[in-house]
């Protein structure tokens, strides 16, 4: 019995977003008079940072620093339709939404301004600070703040946006299965090392690096708060978590944390990983999406490091403690029973 | 390459951190409201049965009793969430007729004046129930003579008049006898909690006006909503719903099961009720991630190319299949991994037990798939003596390829993100996969 070390990797895609039914987003922008911008969304936020990424798109297409930018959102009676946060799909979907609507309302502003500068639209741009400049002439600019306040006490004009991004539906070829299920596709490879104690069958993960190519982040640390969160859900999912540890049968089942098993701090690596950014045709400033994917890589990688170390496949998860030990013991008896028998077989 | 952004691309510090972090982030279950009653539902204390009485007379003896809702309290009580999309038939009951399916099924749903009181009015009501057949097992399941979990008759989903969700591309037999070998494995996956830390819940506040705000934490909330109005048969506009942060979704609040019930409740009391469910009812009652039994027979070349896959995956989706059959259909359309493969069948089933209802978990479908065809790449590896890298980099699908279910593959960097998975573990790959992009291979001269 001894502590055996074993490496593995496993490579993944992962589809953005849903085919059937459609799949669509709203947004509504509108402007105070004080010249931030209020952005209207019926999307969840799961936690992963939707409303913040939400004000980074706004505040990326209006020009306006990021502080500038009001999220509300999931109130039925003032936010537009939305399908809801699942499938990867809410900063590629509700972004696109966002980015559509901040448009409509950048181009009320730049309309506005052109006439208050006496410029064309088109030889405007905006300092990314909150102000509307004349191309090459850097003294003829106004504040966003003073345009959004002429336009409702001077001039009676709304500066507002609407947004929507929608996949269309796609059928499903029921003889051939052909579809277009998704918007794009993100990448994920792992390489895992694990320590497998051969005694007590308990795995330690020493290591989780992982490369990810999830298009343009639209904030790197919160890309970074979905692959660690991805990664401890691989290794609970991998090595621990089942509500019914001897499916089918329905004995054992949780009450609660107290005996539905996860990992903790302690049994967690430090995840490494390196973000590739390739921008996807279709999202928000090259968007793809990173939510879900993150869990997927690490659960193979792990299981393919465990055959590293021992030798033996397993094909069922959870990889559990018990499950490595009869795996083993499986091993050992084949390989018992694969050898010459001594004595017996020499006497008989 | 953010040069031209100004923020997209930037760590902003997130506009919602500081209340995580100092504890004032208002949750579902943080609200409260005057007069508000707790809702407790009644549930199969077995796995399949036929009930024959229902006895609340100790129940409403219980002090701080208010009401309780059976099934004809409910307009429209049998419902299927992915009806709002098309899917079909309506299957599942909000609270049980005759018959129940799986232990936990809700029965009768108990309002009263305090939780206490409405545990008490539960652990009093008396089923008569005959308990029936179940099965747990998928294969057992399809076999001849298994116990009937569905109304239809047989014990999978029908998709467009078939039992399973089918890919097909090229001709699968004649790729397994065009290659050099064929190996055949079964991946096997438990069922799984989302295990979210806010459990699923909802408080229904009846509004001065005649409506209903719903503050929830659905993680859709037109489709909470939606569902809710025709569960109801009430104008979509005489509901409110609120919400938009959650303390863990997964997938599991994907599901609308609390707000129908808790909105009943106040139409029929008006008064606010709560209905939020305990850490236990999380776990045990709660949708989980479907167990699969997933069957890849590969052919292989001798140098290592997949020529051809048959892929037989079995989903169960317990008593009823919420957002199951759509996994299904994304678990076919990922069925070959980032891999190009010519010859491709896939045969996927929905499989009704008599256990807890599955539904939408993250990784939808795709990630058991996911595990068993990374398991699979590791064999093909170890058959035909190449290294882990190799044969993956060797089948990588690339831009212009065409998938099993005949999308054309766009944006696709999988060799790109092989190459930054090996420099950032230091393995030295060989020059020719250095040398490899995912550009379209016509513009390579193909393969």
């Amino acid at each position: 019995m001894a502590k055996v070390r074993g490496t593995g990797m496993a490579a993944v895609n992962y589809p953005t977003g849903m085919n059937l039914g459609g799949d669509p987003s709203q947004a509504l922008i509108h402007a105070t008079t004080s010249g931030s911008f209020n952005v209207v969304l019926a999307a969840t936020d799961l936690g992963q940072g939707l409303r913040t990424v939400m004000a980074q798109i706004a505040a990326e297409t209006l020009g306006v620093p990021y502080e500038q930018i009001v999220i509300q959102t999931a109130d039925t009676d003032t936010g537009p339709h939305d399908m809801g946060t699942f499938a990867s799909r809410a900063t590629h979907r509700v972004g696109n939404a966002v980015k559509v609507a901040a448009i409509e309302a950048r181009d009320a502003v730049l309309q506005l301004a052109s006439e208050e500068l006496e410029a064309s639209v088109s030889d405007l741009e905006l300092d990314g600070e909150g102000n509307v400049r004349v191309v090459g002439s850097p003294d003829k600019s106004l504040a966003i703040a003073d345009l959004a306040s002429r336009a409702q006490f001077q001039y009676g004009r709304t500066i507002a946006g609407r947004g929507v991004w929608m996949k269309p539906k796609s059928e499903v070829d029921p003889e051939t299965g052909a579809m277009d299920p998704d918007s794009t596709q993100a990448y994920a490879c792992t390489v895992a090392e694990v320590e497998v104690d051969t005694e007590t069958g308990i795995v330690t993960v020493l290591s989780i690096r992982s490369a990810y190519e999830v298009g343009r982040q639209v904030n790197p640390k919160l890309v970074q708060g979905q692959i660690v969160g991805g990664a401890w859900m691989a290794v609970s999912h991998a090595l621990y978590e089942t509500t019914e540890p001897y499916y089918p049968s329905r004995d054992h089942r949780p009450k609660d944390f107290g005996d539905y098993l996860m990992p903790g701090p302690a049994d967690m690596p430090a995840v490494e990983s390196v973000v590739l950014e390739v921008p996807s045709a279709n999202g928000p400033y090259g968007v793809k999406g990173v939510g879900e994917m993150t869990a997927n890589s690490p659960i193979p990688a792990l299981v393919n490091a465990i055959h590293d170390a021992i030798g033996v496949r397993i094909d069922t998860l959870p990889v559990t403690p018990e499950a490595i030990l009869r795996a083993l013991d499986a091993k050992q008896a084949e390989a018992a029973a694969d050898a010459p028998a001594p004595a017996e077989e020499a006497s008989a | 390459m953010t040069a031209d952004l100004n923020i997209v691309g930037k760590s902003v510090a997130r506009n919602d951190g500081t209340g995580f972090v100092t504890g004032r982030t208002q949750y579902t279950a943080d609200l409260a409201f005057p007069g508000m009653l707790h809702l407790k539902v009644v549930r199969s204390p077995v796995h399949h049965a036929r009930i024959l009485g229902v006895d609340l007379s100790a129940a409403r003896e219980v002090k701080g009793f208010v009401r309780a809702l059976t099934h004809e309290d409910v307009p429209h009580n049998v419902y299927t969430i992915l009806g709002l999309i098309g899917v079909e038939p309506e299957e599942e009951f909000v609270l049980a007729v005759d018959r129940v399916r799986y232990m936990g099924e809700p029965i009768v749903a108990i309002l009263a004046e305090t939780e206490a009181a409405a545990n008490e009015a539960v652990a009093a009501v008396r089923l008569d129930l005959e308990e029936l057949p179940a099965v747990f097992d998928m294969e057992e399941a399809l076999a001849e003579g298994a116990p009937v979990v569905t109304h239809w008759g047989n014990n999978t989903f029908i998709y467009e008049g078939d039992t399973k969700r089918k890919v097909r591309l090229g001709d699968v037999e004649q790729g397994f006898a065009e290659a050099d070998h064929v190996i055949e494995h079964t991946y096997r996956t438990s069922p799984i909690e989302h295990a979210p830390t806010e459990t699923t819940g909802c408080i229904a506040v009846p509004e001065a006006n005649g409506r209903y705000t719903v503050y929830t934490n659905t993680q859709a909330i037109y489709f909470s909503l939606d569902n809710t109005a025709i569960i109801l048969q009430v104008p979509n506009n005489q509901l409110r719903f609120i919400g938009g942060t959650v303390g863990g979704g997964f997938g599991g609040k994907v599901d609308v099961i609390v707000e129908p019930l808790a909105t009943l409740g106040a139409m029929l009391t008006g008064r606010p009720v709560r209905y939020v469910y305990t850490r236990t009812e999380e776990m045990q009652v709660s949708s989980t991630r479907s167990a699969e039994i997933i069957t890849i027979k590969d052919g292989i070349m001798a140098d290592g190319r997949i020529h051809a896959r048959k892929v037989t995956a079995l989903v169960d989706c317990g008593a009823y299949s919420r957002q199951t059959p759509y996994a299904i259909t994304k678990l076919a359309a990922n069925a070959a991994g980032p891999y190009r493969i010519p010859n491709v069948w896939i045969d996927a089933y929905c499989v009704y037990t008599n256990r807890t209802p599955t539904s939408a978990m993250r990784g939808f479908g795709v990630t058991w798939v996911t595990f068993a065809h990374e398991i699979q790449m590791d064999r093909i590896a170890e058959l035909v003596g190449l290294d882990p890298w190799t044969v993956r980099f060797l089948n990588a699908h690339r831009n212009g390829d065409t998938k099993p279910h005949r999308k054309i593959v766009a944006d696709a960097t999988l060799i790109e993100t092989m190459q930054a998975a090996a420099e950032l573990v230091g393995h030295e790959l060989p020059a020719e996969q250095r040398a490899m992009t995912s550009a379209p291979r016509d513009a390579e001269g193909g393969r």
